[in-house]
């Protein structure tokens, strides 16, 4: 067993949570960059009497998954960026027939095949549903290897708790770093789920399904949906802020940008210009509220990503017009310095605070 | 002793049973059922030898067969 | 006199929406017949796939998945991955096994995953409208091969149960037809040892069973006996390819 603070990988961090979590089953499919998540479990799972599989696709994978899941199993599966793009198709079913389960996705540089350097240019495909139909992941993104133990332990729960896919939002850096860990008491508490196929002894048949003929069915299934991602906005907003209270200039980022934000706020605190960081730990629901409060008091906001702008859109509905909202990115798998984020904060202090 | 049950109203009047039927004795009636289809009947219960190929050949299980 | 013949317990008590004559319900019928038989009703989850057969979760009483086209043999994986001593069976036609997911039935037979694949094999995309489909037969008139197949342009039909035949985990494989009581008897010993393949934890069995498309085929259900006769079963010849592992 680990010890009470141990070094790991992100990547093996996660696969050791899910197992801690109660994870049952896992379905892999090789891709960089997380193959460190398929190997480690590869050899954890069975020494727990569990169960890992290798599938022949990651379209395979994520269909295994909805078996497993609606099967009424604690179940995951990971990929990165073009992997992920192949499981839209499942996970579309899977939340249209709402069954719980973990999908990691450690994002690479796209489009297309990209590159295997991090980015965050998923979070368009992650946050807003990815595949056909309307329906939302629940989609937490850690900072650090420590939140990828934390973040994919909640994702289970989370999970369980709304019948609902959950991903888990990293990036290249995050996967491959290093850092010391605690697994504390990270407790498998799963729920009974009398839906689930096992069978139906004792009880009237079960059927998991996404398929509603009827259109008034189908319109009844999705404001259901639309009534529980309400109730997930209203009850499991998440993030985390620095230097926030009297910040002129807000930079909002998640994940690896959000260490480098707070490098460079740092360095912008020491030069006297008032910045802060909003940092979303939850990009499904998004921290609208904490943002729209911010926007009281600050003059502007960045929207720092390793993307073109994605979530700016975000800050930007949610700053709803009253502040400028600037962005600042870089992309194919360029994570920006801190010394380049400090002068982009000079830059607009100059611009947007002194008016 | 034989003899079949058809449940008239399941029917779709696909005709499958009258060809299989050795003593034929199966036919299609001239009234329709609800779903609009001429449903299948028996002419001579009392040559029904209960074979059960009617009943198995017919895809929506409309014939129950005793004997 | 006692009943010889009625429903069985396993199929439900509705009016299917199956075109009249259609030998899906044959087909339904059948392995509901073996569910009862083996008394396995409680233990056993369906998998449906996409295609006509879309809805057989209202038609047997069983615990029921819907998967997406092609994708039954993943999701019958998952399941019986996660609950062993469950009896998991897919349902699936040709346009969903043999065209979309013929990544996902060669790789769960190649595992030799315990499960039981009933393969429905009409020649043609029933549900979309009577398209060509990699079963349909050479010159045969399609809504997408209106000139009839043309093998210069679509190949030639697949004949699954040859090709899996070939796979070392695959346990028990036959083709059986259900176009006459005779063919339906016989397709019946063979759902039925496929199913008690897996009670008895063999492995992977699938059977192809050749069955109608008489609103698609253009022709009355009758007639489409005959049809599946005379230029089905030449090409897709009936026999048990595969028997406790062994190629026969």
């Amino acid at each position: 067993m680990l010890g009470d603070k141990v070094l790991m990988v992100g990547n093996e961090a996660i696969g050791e949570a899910a197992i801690r979590a109660g994870c049952q089953l896992y379905f892999a499919y090789p891709i960089t960059p997380q193959s460190e998540l398929p190997q480690l479990l590869a050899r954890r799972m069975p020494e727990e009497g569990r169960v890992f599989l290798q599938a022949e696709s990651e379209v395979a994978a994520i269909n295994i998954v909805y078996g497993a899941a609606g099967a009424g199993a604690r179940v995951m599966t990971s990929s990165s960026s073009p992997g992920i793009s192949l499981k839209q198709e499942g996970i579309s079913y899977i939340a249209g027939a709402e069954l719980p389960c973990v999908i990691v996705n450690i994002v690479r540089g796209g489009p297309g095949l990209g590159g295997i350097q991090p980015a965050q240019s998923d979070y368009f495909q992650a946050t807003k549903g990815g595949g056909h139909g309307d329906y939302r992941l629940i989609v937490l993104a850690p900072a650090s290897v420590q939140e990828m133990v934390d973040l994919t332990a909640l994702a289970f729960d989370l999970a369980d708790k709304y019948r609902n896919p959950v991903m888990v939002l990293g990036d290249g850096t995050l996967g491959q770093m290093m850092e010391p860990v605690e697994f504390g008491d990270i407790k498998a508490e799963i729920p009974s789920k009398p839906w689930a196929t096992t069978g139906r002894k004792g009880r009237a048949r079960n059927v998991i399904n996404s398929l509603y003929l009827d259109p008034n069915k189908l319109e009844e299934h999705n404001w259901h949906l639309q009534a529980k991602y309400r109730r997930i906005e209203g009850a499991e907003v998440r993030y985390d802020s620095f230097n926030l209270a009297d910040a002129q200039l807000v930079v909002v980022a998640y994940g690896i940008s959000a260490r480098i934000a707070r490098t460079a706020i740092e360095m912008a605190r020491a030069d006297g210009i008032a910045a802060g960081l909003l940092r979303p730990i939850t990009l499904f629901p998004f921290p609208t509220g904490a943002i729209a409060q911010a926007a009281e008091k600050a003059a502007a906001f960045l929207s720092l990503e390793l993307s073109a702008g994605q979530m700016v859109e975000d800050v930007r509905l949610a700053v709803n017009g009253r502040r400028p909202v600037h962005f600042y990115g870089r992309t194919g798998g360029i994570i920006p310095t801190p010394q380049e984020v400090y002068e982009e904060i000079k830059k607009l202090a100059g611009e947007e605070v002194a008016k | 002793m034989a003899k079949v049950e058809f449940n008239e109203e399941r029917c779709k009047g696909c005709g499958l049973c009258t060809v299989v039927c050795p003593e034929d004795i199966i036919a299609l009636a001239a009234r329709i059922n609800k779903m609009g289809y001429h449903p299948a009947q028996v002419k001579e219960m009392d040559k029904c030898t209960g074979c059960t190929l009617c009943a198995r050949i017919c895809p929506d299980c409309v014939i129950k067969v005793y004997r | 006199m006692k009943v010889v013949f009625e429903r069985p317990q396993a199929l439900s008590d509705v009016t299917t929406h199956y075109c009249p004559g259609c030998t899906h319900g044959i087909i339904h019928r059948l392995v509901a017949e073996t569910i009862d038989e083996l008394g396995i009703l409680e233990r056993t989850i369906g998998v449906a796939s996409v295609g006509c057969s879309v809805l057989a979760y209202d038609y047997l009483e069983c615990d029921w998945q819907q998967a997406a086209h092609g994708r039954a043999p993943a999701v019958a994986t998952g399941i019986k991955r996660a609950l062993p001593d469950s009896i998991v069976f897919t349902y699936q036609g040709d346009g969903d096994l043999a065209s979309i997911g013929t990544a996902e039935i060669i790789h769960a037979a190649n595992r030799g995953e315990a499960i039981t694949v009933i393969y429905v094999n009409n020649t043609n995309y029933g549900m979309t409208g009577g398209q060509m489909a990699p079963t349909t037969l050479v010159g045969q008139v399609t809504t997408t091969s209106p000139r009839g197949r043309d093998t210069k342009e679509a190949g030639y039909p697949l004949r699954m149960a040859e090709m899996l035949a070939t796979l070392k985990g695959v346990n028990y494989l036959a083709r059986v037809a259900v176009n006459s009581p005779a063919n339906i008897m016989k397709a019946k010993r063979a759902i039925k040892q496929a199913f008690t393949v897996q009670v008895e934890d063999g492995g992977f069995a699938l059977v192809e069973v050749l069955s109608t498309c008489p609103t698609n085929w253009r022709l009355d259900p009758v007639e489409a006996l005959k049809w599946l006769d005379d230029n089905m079963i030449p090409y897709y010849p009936l026999a048990e390819f595969k028997v406790s592992g062994e190629v026969k």
